[in-house]
């Protein structure tokens, strides 16, 4: 493997790395954000207003906002050095580690059928993401 | 219970088609080869003119305040991976509206994530 290939490959791992650490990051600090705001007491259009209002001027739902912004910039940049059946598999992890994440950092309480649930999705989803990307017209 | 059902066909309908109406726009507005300032203005001009890309970035951003209100109603843990259930409304919804062949495999996949929805949604007790 020549140096540049070499390189390539870590870089690539490493946008990987990111995107499995920072969309779901960004999911739980939206979580977090929208957990402080508290639901909307009645869902007219004027509470519903007020409710996006404050969500909006939440530095928390901000960062959450950025990390996923980071995510999506990170996931097309690996699309163009890296085959998307390399890449899917990091948003089939992302499933689990929000699971994760939502544990540790948020004290949520994950059941046993749930942790399963996830595992299942993790799976469906990568198994979706290995199947041929065109099925239609002559490739 | 209702409300929950809603917000989640929201995002996990409303993301989808938002995408699949980008890429329609996007699709026609052509390949970026320069990638000059004033060059990359012209596209972005040109997808600013066509209708689809509005009406994809409205449900987009529909589906993103529908995740904001979920996500102030049920835990993350819970929210996100629900949200999955999209890549099984994209398979019949490929086949239907533009003509996919949907293989075996993509099937199995698509039935493992409504297991796993399924076995979430029983998880939350």
């Amino acid at each position: 493997m020549t140096l540049p290939a070499r390189a390539q490959r870590y870089r690539t791992h490493l946008l990987i790395l990111i995107m499995v650490c920072v969309g779901p990051l960004g999911d739980t600090f939206l979580s977090d954000g929208m957990k402080r705001i508290g639901a909307p007491s009645r869902w007219n259009p004027a509470v519903l207003f007020q409710f996006f209002e404050r969500a909006f001027t939440s530095g928390i739902v901000w960062i959450g906002i950025i990390l996923l912004i980071a995510f999506f910039s990170a996931y097309m940049l690996a699309l163009t050095w890296a085959d998307f059946s390399y890449v899917q598999p990091a948003s089939a992890m992302a499933y689990g580690v929000v699971a994760v994440l939502g544990y540790f950092l948020l004290g949520e309480s994950v059941t046993p059928t749930r942790w399963a649930g996830v595992a299942l999705i993790c799976l469906g989803v990568l198994i979706v993401g290995r199947t041929p990307p065109r099925t239609t017209g002559t490739v | 219970m209702l409300r929950e059902v809603i917000l989640f066909s929201i995002i996990i309908i409303g993301g989808p088609a938002g995408e699949i109406c980008m890429s329609a726009a996007m699709k026609r507005v052509g390949e970026v080869s320069d990638f000059r300032p004033m060059a990359l203005l012209r596209v972005a001009a040109r997808a600013a003119a066509m209708r689809q890309v509005w009406i994809g970035f409205a449900l987009m951003a529909l589906a993103f305040f529908g995740l904001l209100a979920m996500l102030s109603l049920e835990n993350v843990s819970f929210v996100v991976p629900v949200t999955a259930l999209s890549y099984a409304a994209s398979a019949p919804g490929g086949r239907i509206f533009l003509g996919e062949r949907i293989t075996p495999q993509r099937w199995i996949g698509v039935a493992l994530v409504c297991l796993g929805v399924a076995l979430v949604c029983l998880g939350q007790g």
